[in-house]
């Protein structure tokens, strides 16, 4: 294959958002059978880019050539029709059809006559051929995490995709998984198939890529880097601009006195399925406990629980003395149970109300904010202000609506309203998820604060890294049941990423 | 095998830059091309001059200036109203009109601003009526005081309005029942209710389908009572109704903008499941301002019979549907429902006697229309771009 043969070339491209300059003037082109690693920091333009070239969002300025003819993309339909084709973070699958009906979705192939045997067949073929198998008559739901990666992945090739870009496909896998989707890539670049690897862990780039591209902040700050002979150091300080710490500085933890218990505790997910099976735990005051686990293993469902947004089928938690179960006054008990939800802009705010309006989420019912029936707007506004200043919160001003805030901003103005006002118990989960790295170093040194402080902390995540640098004792989740406990220093991930698998360990 | 073309694109964009005026200048905007387009279906209905209508409509609805010169004269030199001028009626009639709308009005933002889709206005307001009526008829002697009596009757305005709503609100919060269908459904029940009692059943004085003219102390006071005070007030039916609505208005800006529950109603509204989060009980507050919402409907029913002076079996329907359109005029914002309420009335008086029939409903069906289309204008951009050249290449053709 020759050296020069580019499977696409983007020249130019320019991409503005109100307010933000996604894309600033970037050149990036990928030679046919690489994988190609597209390196930032969350914000930095990596999706952005990817959109343009997949045909989901139109460049203000740019031109993409491929095999040196300029291309206008309308749609994603357009861009696939050139043999590009995007698996996103957020999988676009119907999850009552199954994978053959997934497969046909948006073909104009076959034009009356919807044979799904014959796609079935072309499905299980597909799948061995780039061992990538899957049962083309499972329903997507039934399907794990992995398992959906793989369908999305099938159903680009089935288009007839050459080029694949891949929006941070690790985030949702064991490390055993990462390791099978690292051979299946290898697969197709020996294929002649050409891969973009947007990701912004430096571990994966490092391993999987043959060369790699850094964006920070919409421009490109090293282009066309070859992965052999680069280092995490100097691939972090072209991400950030500066250089970065990789462990969380903490002390010994000292546990205090038992702030969260749970006992025997049975939740069923929205299926209505058993999803936490009795599960016992215990948090201490002035402790990060961390679940490891893989993404749909019963966290969410746990964490749901505990914070009253899920009502428990049976068992029995503790905060201190308190009992908590239906007679529960939640919002009262939010002075002393924090909750980082899972999905910041679904939970943990109201988008279109202001800063200040969010801030008061958790206290409004209580003086000084909450005066008789009405809110006390000067309170309301010094709380906002003195927050602000304190967590760094960069915003035009108070009365800025959230949705206007970049997602680092966002989880600041949560954590604002969560620790400020000193909580027995918080819950976090997936607290940097999506974050730079700087802002990700803001959250956990807050984290370590707070338990500093004498916080009982619950740390579900599903970074391994995050995991290991923040708690101080462990815990591994699977199927709904805890099947591993282990203090955090010297756990060896090796042997927890088989946990999360499943696999019974030391028995 | 490659085809070469050049067409224009249209694409639709969501505005991420939603500044407040856009709201305002799309419901002006709104009511302009709704008098475009009903001009023109006036024209096709008959009407050789449809500006001229508009003209005769905004006369019969606010009067002209000279009427209200006429009227602020005979004010000041404490004169009758001179002969061949309406001074001060078309106003009157308009407010007369103008106020059970605020109120249905009122009623819908409440239940919109949680976006709960209250439609059932106008049977809440039956049902206020019909237990005003009950009070001011059959349960209070007719010697009761005035302020008693129709403090009285607004109380169980108030009481049977909150029950209307807040049945259709528990069916929602409990049993997830699409609130739309139900409120619906119950202003047929409530019109069948009332139309039972005056129409056919013990409340019909023999066979004038009306309860009869209610005792004195259970009406509204109005204009033309001091008209041997005060000459140019003869004929004038204006009542307090109207500083009801503005009241109501006022107490429900204060709630959803300054108040603790006005603040839990604004994140339900906006974010329900962030509400859920932060631990504000879903369920009480569906109710609560479901029933509320009833209960300022069914205010507006006794606002109405204390203004008719009976209640019977040609009590208009529909207020609670205009109700619907207002709210969205005025954007949920209760002030501004003042003026535009106001304004319909007016709409409302005018085309009274308007030929043929419906114009005026007509009229609110494409300001509806119109309104929240270019809301979603206002949403979105549409954005128009030449392209210069489109390569399509057919698949197995990309080598």
């Amino acid at each position: 294959m020759a050296e020069s043969l580019n499977a696409f070339e983007m020249r130019g491209i320019v991409k503005r958002f109100p307010g933000v300059l996604a894309n600033d003037n970037v050149n990036f082109a990928c030679q046919v059978g690489e994988v190609h690693a597209l390196l930032g920091e969350n914000g930095a333009g990596k999706s952005t880019l990817m959109n343009v070239l997949a045909g989901l969002y139109r460049p203000d300025a740019g031109e993409i050539f491929i095999s040196k003819q300029k291309v206008v993309f309308h749609s994603p339909q357009e861009a696939i029709a050139h043999g590009i084709g995007m698996v996103h973070q957020h999988f676009m699958l119907v999850p009552s059809n199954t994978v053959a009906e997934n497969m046909v979705l948006g073909l104009n192939r076959p034009r009356f006559l919807l044979n799904l045997s014959n796609i079935e067949d072309e499905v299980t073929a597909l799948g061995e051929q780039y061992s990538l198998s899957v049962n083309p008559r499972a329903k997507i739901w039934e399907l794990s995490v992995g398992e959906q990666q793989r369908v999305e992945v099938l159903k680009i090739l089935f288009r007839g995709a050459k080029v694949l870009i891949l929006d941070e496909p690790t985030a949702v896998l064991t490390p055993q998984e990462v390791d099978v989707l690292f051979r299946t890539l290898r697969d197709m670049t020996d294929r002649g198939h050409t891969i973009v690897f947007i990701s912004h862990k430096l571990d994966e780039v490092v391993a999987i890529a043959d060369r790699i591209t850094v964006l920070r902040r919409g421009k490109v700050t090293a282009a066309d880097v070859p992965a052999e002979g680069t280092t995490k150091p100097q691939l972090a300080q072209l991400m950030v601009g500066r250089e970065v710490l990789f462990r969380v500085n903490k002390k010994k933890a000292q546990p205090g006195s038992l702030v969260l218990q749970v006992k025997n505790l049975n939740t069923d997910n929205d299926r209505g399925l058993p999803a936490v099976q009795d599960v016992s735990l215990q948090v201490r005051a002035g402790e990060i406990v961390g679940v490891a686990g893989v993404a749909g293993n019963g966290q969410r469902e746990l964490a749901e629980t505990l914070t009253g947004l899920r009502t428990a089928k049976s068992g029995q938690m503790w905060l201190g003395d308190l009992l908590l179960d239906n007679h529960t006054d939640w919002l009262e008990l939010g002075r002393q149970l924090a909750h980082i939800p899972e999905d910041r802009s679904v939970y943990g705010c109201i988008p279109d109300l202001s800063v200040a309006e969010n801030l008061i989420l958790k206290r409004f019912s209580r003086p000084p904010i909450a005066a008789g029936w009405s809110l006390n707007a000067k309170a309301v506004r010094q709380n906002a202000e003195r927050l602000v200043n304190v967590y760094q919160i960069s915003t035009p001003t108070v009365d800025t609506p959230v949705r206007m805030l970049s997602g680092g901003n966002l989880q600041k103005v949560i954590l604002a309203r969560e620790t400020s006002e000193r909580p027995q118990l918080m819950i976090a989960v997936h607290p940097t998820r999506g974050l730079d790295i700087g802002a990700t170093e803001a959250v956990h040194k807050l984290l370590v604060e707070q338990r500093d402080a004498g916080t009982a902390i619950l740390l579900i995540s599903e970074d391994l890294d995050e995991l290991l640098s923040l708690s101080d004792r462990l815990i591994v989740m699977f199927e709904g049941q805890i099947v591993g406990e282990m203090p955090a220093e010297g756990a060896d991930i090796h042997t927890i990423g088989l946990m999360m698998a499943g696999t019974k360990v030391g028995e | 095998m490659r085809r070469l073309f050049s067409s224009y694109h249209v694409r639709i964009e969501t505005r991420l830059d939603n500044p407040g005026w856009a709201g305002v200048l799309s419901s002006i905007l709104g009511v302009i091309l709704a008098l475009i387009v009903g001009g023109f279906v006036m024209r096709a209905a008959g009407a050789t001059d449809p500006i001229a209508t508009y003209k005769v409509i905004f006369k019969d609805g606010f009067g002209t200036p000279s009427d209200w010169q006429a009227g602020i004269v005979a004010l000041i030199t404490n004169g009758d109203c001179p002969k061949g001028s309406l001074c001060f009626g078309p106003i009157s009639d308009t407010l007369v009109k103008a106020s059970p709308i605020l109120l249905t009005t009122l009623a819908c933002i409440l239940a919109f601003r949680m976006k709960l889709w209250n439609i059932g206005a106008d049977g809440q307001m039956f049902f206020g009526a019909w237990a005003a009526t009950a009070v001011a008829v059959f349960v209070l002697p007719p010697t009761t005081a005035r302020p008693v009596m129709l403090a009285a009757m607004a109380v169980a305005g108030i009481v049977a309005g909150f029950i209307y709503g807040a049945i259709p609100g528990f069916l929602k919060a409990r049993l997830n029942i699409n609130e739309i269908i139900t409120t619906l459904m119950l202003n047929y029940i409530a019109y069948k209710w009332v139309e039972y009692f005056v129409v056919v059943g013990p409340w019909s004085l023999g066979d004038f389908e009306s309860t009869g003219r209610f005792t004195a102390a259970a009406t509204w006071p109005r204009l033309t009572e001091y008209a041997n005070r005060i000459p140019v007030l003869s004929g004038l039916t204006a009542h307090p109704g109207i500083f009801l609505g503005i009241a109501v208005a006022i107490l429900l800006a204060w709630i959803i903008n300054r108040s603790r529950w006005g603040y839990e109603i604004r994140v339900i509204g906006h974010n329900p499941k962030a509400a859920r989060y932060a631990g504000i009980s879903l369920v009480r507050n569906i109710i609560l301002v479901m029933g509320l919402s009833g209960a300022i409907a069914g205010l507006a029913g006794m606002n109405e019979v204390a203004a008719l002076r009976e209640l019977n079996g040609r009590f208009q329907r529909g207020y609670g549907f205009t109700g619907v359109i207002i709210a969205w005029l005025a954007r949920l914002n209760p002030i501004a429902a003042i003026l535009v309420a106001f304004l319909f009335g007016g709409l409302l008086v005018g085309t009274q006697l308007i030929q043929p029939q419906g114009i005026a409903s007509m009229l609110q069906g494409v300001i509806l229309f119109v309104v929240i289309g270019t809301e979603l204008l206002f949403r979105y951009r549409i954005a128009f771009e030449k392209v210069e050249e489109i390569v399509v290449h057919q698949i197995g053709d990309t080598q």
